[in-house]
């Protein structure tokens, strides 16, 4: 009788063969826009151990949930297969190909199987697609969670990254600014800056907006916020790195910079600070 | 009852707050304080408060109140050692404090005092 399991008849009978059309079918894919990231080899290699796992969970006839224990290392396997893709780079719908490529391998071998029986065949392909897509679908979700965890790292790391404060002189502290500021970073940037004018008892601060690309209103408050917190704890504040441009919005603006040592370059600033310390230089 | 001591240093008075400040002591303090400068006609008063980690817009307003109490008084005030999350504080609580000078720590802000006291002598030196 032909019942659920003709698709695990099928699996334990053409194995070799399924494995053959299913592996021509992804180097095909290979030789395209995936090339160069993935090895035959490699893939290969996942395309065996996919089958060894997904056989016997075909075979214990617990096709409909793939949640169930039965499909637990499938699910392992994919949940790897598709988080070792993302993080090399691969699209969501090359990855998911991988599964969706089997379904052309495994609907020959039932079409061959099914001794023309087409109503047995109809039945067997639907199960079949029935699966692959759970399966397909899974492979995605994983690989967007992969995606979103990865994201979530760089940001960190960006966030991080984007807030070093530099000692040009004994107390005299830089910190350039790079991208744009929102009130996140703006927090950041402002406690990292006041904790190191504490540590290093550093009397001037010059923040350099060059790589900041563009000022507006918001931007603006939260640099006077940093500059009046600076006062607040006695420390000296200078603005540098303003370009034509981003003079010309604030004034726009109407953001009122008064009060606020502002220069167009580090070079200018460094000058301004060191003077203010008493600092001089001769050229010998 | 609680009070914040008041040390003398020469021309100068010197108010470190060592205990989280409540509303009662914070009046406490603008009273001794003012009665201090009337009494001992002190020129300047450095105010410590790096021992301070929280501040409301009551205690914010206190430091800028007492600072132009002072001022009134003929002495310069000058705020000392600020904790960071305290000077975020107050800047998001919209007090940034201006007219009241500050300093990094007690030795910067004796020089600040001095300063301003030798240019002040100048001054009543040039009129003269």
């Amino acid at each position: 009788m032909a019942t659920k399991n003709s698709l695990s008849a099928a699996l334990q009978k053409r194995r070799a063969d399924i494995r053959t059309m299913w592996s021509q079918q992804l180097q095909a894919t290979l030789a395209g826009s995936a090339k160069g990231r993935i090895s035959p080899e490699e893939l290969n290699q996942q395309v065996d151990q996919f089958l060894r796992v997904f056989e016997p969970a075909v075979v214990s006839n617990e096709l409909d949930d793939i949640g169930a224990t039965e499909w637990a290392d499938v699910r392992e396997f994919l949940d790897d297969f598709s988080r070792r893709r993302a993080l090399a780079g691969f699209s969501s719908d090359e990855t998911a190909t991988f599964i969706f490529s089997l379904k052309r391998a495994i609907f020959e071998v039932l079409k061959e199987e099914s001794s023309n029986d087409a109503k047995q065949f109809a039945a067997d392909v639907w199960e079949a697609t029935l699966l692959l897509d759970k399966l397909g679908l899974h492979t995605v979700k994983t690989f967007q969670k992969a995606r979103e965890a990865v994201i979530n790292r760089q940001q960190q790391e960006l966030l991080e990254l984007s807030t070093p404060v530099v000692k040009l002189w004994d107390g005299i502290l830089a910190l350039p600014m790079i991208g744009t500021l929102d009130s996140a970073r703006t927090q950041i940037v402002m406690e990292s800056l006041l904790q190191k004018i504490v540590e290093t008892e550093s009397q001037i601060a010059i923040i350099d907006i060059t790589g900041v690309p563009t000022v507006d209103t918001l931007v603006a408050q939260h640099l006077l916020k940093t500059v009046t917190a600076l006062r607040l704890m006695g420390a000296d504040c200078i603005i540098s790195g303003v370009r034509p441009q981003i003079a010309q919005t604030i004034v726009h603006l109407g953001v009122d910079l008064q009060g606020v040592t502002t220069k167009a370059n580090l070079a200018d600033a460094l000058a301004l600070a060191l003077k203010r310390s008493g600092i001089s230089f001769t050229k010998s | 009852m609680e009070r914040i001591p008041i040390l003398r240093m020469g021309e100068f008075l010197l108010v470190t707050i060592q205990v989280d400040m409540h509303d009662q002591l914070a009046l406490i303090l603008q009273d001794d304080l003012t009665r201090a400068i009337e009494k001992q006609g002190a020129k300047g008063v450095l105010i410590d408060i790096s021992a301070l980690t929280m501040v409301d817009s009551f205690i914010g307003r206190m430091i800028s109140d007492i600072s132009g109490m002072a001022r009134i008084l003929d002495a310069k005030t000058v705020v000392v050692g600020m904790q960071p999350a305290v000077a975020i504080t107050l800047v998001e609580l919209g007090l940034s404090l201006t007219g009241v000078a500050t300093a990094l720590n007690v030795e910067r802000g004796m020089q600040l005092l001095r300063r301003a006291l030798t240019d002040s002598h100048d001054d009543d030196f040039i009129k003269r």
